[in-house]
């Protein structure tokens, strides 16, 4: 008898419901939400499910299913859970949960959006199981169409323009990636990542690539260059890596809420993921090569994204540069493991880099979508108006919504206890050792995020209330609950991270020693 | 391993339950918040006096841990990040002192903080930050000491701002948090590059701890830049963040500020408990940075002397031209801080901490004194506008008194004399410099004027002068009720006694804390080498007290309400007056630097950036526009023209088949007359 398809029923779930939903028409706005609740239930008792039946805790793939599709281009139905898979699975199913429960305010054509998040949901899923290049290429750019139109169907008045950006960067960056993997297949056959890495860690990749397409005599590597740079390009564009970042602030500020919430919470871990996952198993020796240089541009990243957000006026974009900030410590610690070169007694170093990384993926979705979640509540309060300067002495009238806010803006900053700290902790904890001048450069990015936040509080929650707020109102019980659920994780995970990194941490010792730079 | 140290986390725990209770409890359970705060702390307190009971009954140099696995970072047992507390001499002595005086500090806020409507929220917070210092006080590994570090810093935010509708509250909050930050940043360097090396960040782990022989003498091998060795690179970036904790140069600016809290809070975190943390913090890593057997005295040692001193000495001369009771107590705080530093790097751990301990009692009387006097004269605090009060507040004046001559180091009764003539015999006998001690002798002379001043200014003479604005027979200041006062009587007490203590005859506190054992010797107190110093700094106590006695004591001065120092020559009197301008100078620099920094990255941002993205998309724009032209111009046009010609070809070409038999016959026939032509005549001739 054949394992129970966890994958495959986990992916089906949310886009055949996305789909039916999106068929109704608006008249039935509320069946609309509650198959999308119903449905995204399902999917947080099937990722639940499926920790408690797989053994993630050997660091090996779990529920692998794998079917040929098209031999004949190395295409395969191929997917698999590891630790860092089921960690997203998980972050997916909070932050979508999440931004449906944000969703109440959507009265324009409701069942489109629910469809859509269900589809976006659907296509996240797919990309962080599949292990066949084709196959994750068709979730990646699957996510890209729904987020699109959520983008340019919901939103602020200059969406238009942000949606076409946000779609041309990432397809920009996909066709570049997409290039690089149809290089890499016609020179080893390969399209599956285990493979891929396999190739990587005997050294035949590189020859193989040089042969077919170098015409044997090695040329420096210069198609290993090239392929490395399409990949990383894709990638980079979504996590987003300066100066490849242009398309996010205007697009996190025109998007409505929920779906910033998304595209911060989840879909900007899918470039990190990509990173983990595929650049640095099948591209360590091109990113040890480029190692100073990628180091440099997450530092850049860092501290020039927390500069940013200290000038911006509009809270979502402060908000937007933030993400660029908190991801960056992500490049940070993913580049610093490639680029140290093998030396004894580092592996411990690379593993705390990895795991801080793994888990600063997980923390900064969950506080960024708490943070939008945020805004979007003031926003709504306010009719409209998020500037910095357009509060003041909020903490008088509404004491509940700025303190669970406050939590949430402290765990963004790092506060010991809350999550945000050990993901960064961890990453500079691995970081310093094997790159130490790019752990002191980017040490100022920390600071200058507590500037900017606690700026932001100062201005928004203290100082004499303005009359025009006085009676503004409180957060509902609804909106407490809501809200209480992302802050207590971000309790349970400051207080208790072995949590999370009881399964990530046998995905990073595995996935370091197959690794070879 | 069975005991006290099993139990030793209660400690912490309970005030921390107390805190998480009460931030879920509404804000009319006012008696429940406050009664869950007194006795958790009570019992904390209770505990910790157990465990320090139980300290004492050891061996010199003993000590219990006990470690907790936090989380797992790598493979196998070096990748286990582990937690734990210790007991030891320091850390009980800590901890009694900690609870102790934080537990008088709440019993006056029952009092103080009474008619604040967040007086839930006000107790909530405290005792998180108890919370939060005793466990850094107990932490045996670097990290959980840096996660308590951090906590007492957010803690020290919340209070600062607790009156968050007052702008200069709200934003003294955000300098605390920031300043200290910045220090911070440097203190975690230093912790990922300790544990980094060593691979661990235990204190003391069973030999294998980073505060133990073998790990040190990895980190005192390893080399870093400039030729400094890793232990004194970690050394300097762990005292960064002490810098900003303990409000040493150059990050001292937001202790002032600080005073915006309500005065519990600057009498607990700000003067007794979380600002003595950077030197607690020296103290902890001292093995660290300590002199190496035989090689001369430690680079750490030399930079710690330098701040101390300098900070002593600065503080001091600023808090002479301030007006602000609080603003004065807070740069004595930094002055006393320096002191301690100064201790810490010149006579060792029990140096800096002896005066670390008398300080917290001393300190803390004089800022919840200062609490009671603001109370009573309608929160006035302009030293200027009081006056007098020594006969309408006397059980407030006694009690200020005694923590002023202590903080001042008055001769033989009080504790600051003894802990003070300690760091000063060993500012005296380093062999490091002699800078440090010539500037601390300066601080004991200015701190002793500036003290006087202010109590002067505060209970002397008969007239309460007020600020000539308030209401007829309103302003009259008044005693303040017993629950205010009956905390003072009790630190006066402990102004008094803890001096004794450490004394030369009978130093049973360095003793303690050394792990030697000590026995009453009367001698030493009567040696030269303890009298010459004792003589030189009394008579410099008694020097700044008459000074400022004779300035200050003159009712006409007093009523003129313009400070006799103003008459300074040169800019001494403005430069003191605005704290030297380093306020400004930040502000100029840092601040507008970081400001004009961000902005080009923003603008960056916006124009290159974007600009690029924008060029690029007005490029391909061009390109299809070019694109479209073409097609309609050239491929379409050209299209069109053979179109056109093919049509018009047609068009000739339907003429000839136009259906008319008799052209085609006549078209025949001509074809035929041309063929036979052809081949008769044209084909025959070849």
């Amino acid at each position: 008898m054949r394992p129970f398809p966890w994958l495959t029923v986990l992916t089906l779930i949310p886009l055949c419901a996305g789909l039916g939903v999106m068929r109704w028409g608006a008249a039935r706005a509320l069946l609309a939400r509650c198959v999308a609740i119903g449905a995204w239930a399902m999917t947080l008792v099937l990722v639940l499910g499926l920790g408690a039946a797989v053994d993630l805790q050997s660091g090996a793939l779990q529920a692998v299913e794998r079917y040929p599709w098209v031999p004949a281009l190395g295409i395969e139905y191929y997917v698999g859970v590891d630790g860092l898979s089921w960690v997203m699975l998980l972050l997916t199913v909070l932050v979508t949960g999440m931004a449906l429960v944000a969703t109440e305010g959507i009265r324009e054509r409701p069942h489109l959006f629910y469809g859509l998040v269900l589809c976006l949901m659907a296509g996240l899923f797919g990309t962080f199981t599949a292990l066949n290049f084709v196959h994750w290429f068709l979730f990646w750019e699957l996510s890209l169409i729904p987020a699109f139109f959520l983008v340019r169907l919901w939103g602020g008045p200059q969406r238009q323009g942000a949606a076409l950006q946000f779609f041309l960067f990432t397809l920009a960056g996909s066709v570049a990636m997409l290039l690089g993997f149809l290089a890499l297949f016609l020179a080893s056959g390969q399209m599956n990542f285990p493979e891929l890495s396999q190739w990587a860690r005997e050294g035949r990749l590189w020859s193989a690539l040089e042969e077919r397409w170098g015409g044997g005599n090695a040329t420096g590597g210069v198609w290993a260059t090239l392929v490395f740079l399409g990949v990383l390009a894709g990638l980079a564009v979504k996590v987003p890596m300066m100066p490849l970042h242009t398309w996010l602030p205007q697009t996190y500020a025109e998007a409505v809420p929920p779906v910033s919430m998304l595209l911060t919470g989840v879909m900007s871990k899918m470039g990190v993921y990509g990173l983990v996952r595929v650049l640095l198993p099948v591209f360590g020796e091109p990113m040890r090569a480029a190692g100073p240089w990628l180091l440099g541009l997450a530092v850049w990243t860092v501290v020039v994204s927390a500069c940013a957000a200290l000038v911006q006026r509009d809270l979502k974009r402060m908000l937007a540069y933030s993400s660029v900030n908190h991801l960056g410590y992500c490049l940070l610690g993913v580049f610093a493991v490639a680029a140290a070169g093998e030396t004894t007694g580092s592996e411990v170093h690379r593993a705390a880099a990895l795991n801080g990384v793994v888990l600063q993926m997980f923390n900064h979705g969950l506080t960024a979508a708490t943070l939008f979640w945020c805004v979007g509540l003031l926003e709504a309060r306010s009719g409209g108006r998020r500037g910095i300067e357009d509060f003041g002495g909020l903490r008088a009238a509404a004491p509940v919504f700025c303190g669970l806010m406050g939590i949430a803006v402290f765990a963004s900053l790092g506060l010991p206890g809350l999550n945000g700290f050990v993901g960064e902790f961890l990453i500079f904890r691995g970081v310093f050792p094997l790159v130490p001048w790019a752990a002191v450069l980017a040490v100022p990015g920390l600071l200058v995020t507590a500037v900017f936040l606690l700026t932001m509080m100062q201005r928004v929650f203290h100082g004499p209330l303005r009359p025009e707020w006085s009676g503004w109102p409180d957060l509902s019980w609804r909106e407490r609950v809501g809200l209480g659920v992302p802050v207590a994780l971000m309790f349970v995970l400051g207080v208790w991270p072995q949590a999370l990194l009881q399964w990530i941490n046998p995905f990073v010792v595995r996935l370091l020693e197959g690794l070879r730079f | 391993m069975e005991g006290w140290v099993e139990w030793l986390w209660l400690i912490p725990a309970l005030p921390l339950g107390a805190a998480a209770v009460s931030a879920l409890l509404p804000r009319v359970c006012r008696r429940t918040a406050a009664g869950l705060a007194i006795a958790s702390l009570a019992v904390a307190l209770g505990l910790s006096v157990g465990a320090f009971v139980e300290t004492l009954a050891w061996e010199p140099g003993a000590r219990q841990v006990c470690n907790v696995r936090w989380l797992e970072f790598a493979a196998g047992e070096a990748g286990v990040l582990w937690l734990g507390w210790v007991l030891d001499p320091l850390s009980a002595a800590m901890l009694v002192m900690v609870s102790g005086v934080g537990l008088l500090i709440f019993v006056y806020s029952l009092g103080y903080m009474a008619h604040d409507e967040n007086f839930t929220r006000f107790f909530c917070f405290l005792s998180l930050f108890v919370a939060a210092m005793l466990g850094l006080v107990m932490a045996n590994s670097l990290v959980g000491l840096f996660i308590c570090w951090e906590l007492v810093g957010l803690t020290s935010y919340l209070l600062i701002g607790f009156w968050y509708r007052k702008p200069a509250a709200a934003a003294a909050a955000k300098k605390a948090f920031i300043t200290t930050r910045v220090g911070d940043m440097a203190f975690l360097l230093g912790l990922v590059w300790w544990f980094g090396s060593t691979g661990t960040q235990l204190f003391f782990d069973g030999g294998r701890g980073c505060l133990e022989a073998t790990a040190l003498q990895q980190v005192t091998r390893e080399t870093a830049l400039w030729g400094l060795t890793a232990n004194t690179a970690i050394g300097l970036l762990l005292f960064a963040g002490a810098v900003g904790k303990s409000g040493q140069l150059p990050l001292h600016v937001w202790l002032p500020d600080a005073m915006e809290g309500p005065t519990p809070v600057s009498a607990l975190i700000h003067a007794a408990t979380m600002v003595a943390a950077g030197v607690f913090l020296m103290a902890r890593v001292y093995p660290l940075w300590g002199e190496p057997a035989g090689e001369g005295i430690s680079a750490v040692a030399h930079v710690v002397a330098w701040v101390g001193a300098l900070t002593a000495v600065f503080a001091a001369a600023v808090a002479v031209a301030q007006d602000d009771i609080k603003r004065i107590l807070a740069y004595s705080t930094i002055s006393q801080l320096g002191y301690m530093m100064l201790g810490l790097a010149t006579g060792g751990v029990a140096v800096g901490m002896f005066h670390l301990l008398t300080h917290a009692c001393f300190k803390a009387l004089l800022f919840l004194g200062a609490g009671s006097v603001i109370h009573g004269c309608a929160e006035e605090q302009n030293i200027w506008r009081m006056g007098g009060l020594g006969r309408r507040m006397p059980l407030t004046f006694v009690t200020y008194a005694v923590g002023m001559l202590a903080l001042a180091g008055f001769p033989l009764v009080f504790s600051g004399f003894w802990s003070k003539e300690e760091i000063l015999h060993a500012a005296h006998g380093w062999r490091g410099s002699e800078g440090p001690f010539w500037l601390a002798l300066t601080g004991v002379c200015l701190t002793a004027f500036y003290m006087t001043r202010q109590v002067v200014l505060v209970f002397a003479g008969e007239r309460f002068r007020g600020s000539g604005r308030e209401a007829e027979g309103s302003a009259e200041p008044h005693e303040s009720p017993p629950i205010l006062t009956a905390p003072l009587l009790a630190l006066a007490a402990l102004s008094v006694g803890a001096g004794f203590v450490g004394t030369p005859a009978w130093p049973w506190l360095q003793g303690y804390l050394e792990g030697r054992a000590v026995a009453v010797d009367w001698g030493r107190l009567f040696s030269g080498e303890f009298w010459g110093l004792a003589a030189v700094s009394g008579a410099l106590v008694m020097l700044g007290m008459g000074l400022g006695g004779w300035l200050y004591g003159r009712r006409q001065v007093r009523e003129a309400l313009r400070d006799p120092l103003e008459r300074l020559p040169a800019a001494v009197w403005p430069a003191l007056r605005n704290k030297l301008w380093v306020d400004e100078l930040y502000e100029r620099t840092v601040v507008a630097g970081l400001a004009r920094l961000s902005n080009w990255c923003d603008r960056m941002d916006r124009w290159v950036w974007g600009g690029i993205v924008q060029a690029v998309a007005l490029m391909t724009a061009a390109v299809a526009l070019l694109g479209r032209r073409t097609d309609e111009v050239v491929v379409n046009g050209a299209f069109d023209q053979v179109c056109e010609g093919l049509r018009r070809q047609g068009r000739g070409l339907s003429a000839w088949q136009n259906g008319r038999v008799h052209r085609y016959l006549g078209t025949l026939a001509g074809a035929f007359v041309v063929l036979v032509w052809w081949l008769v005549w044209g084909g025959g001739s070849r």
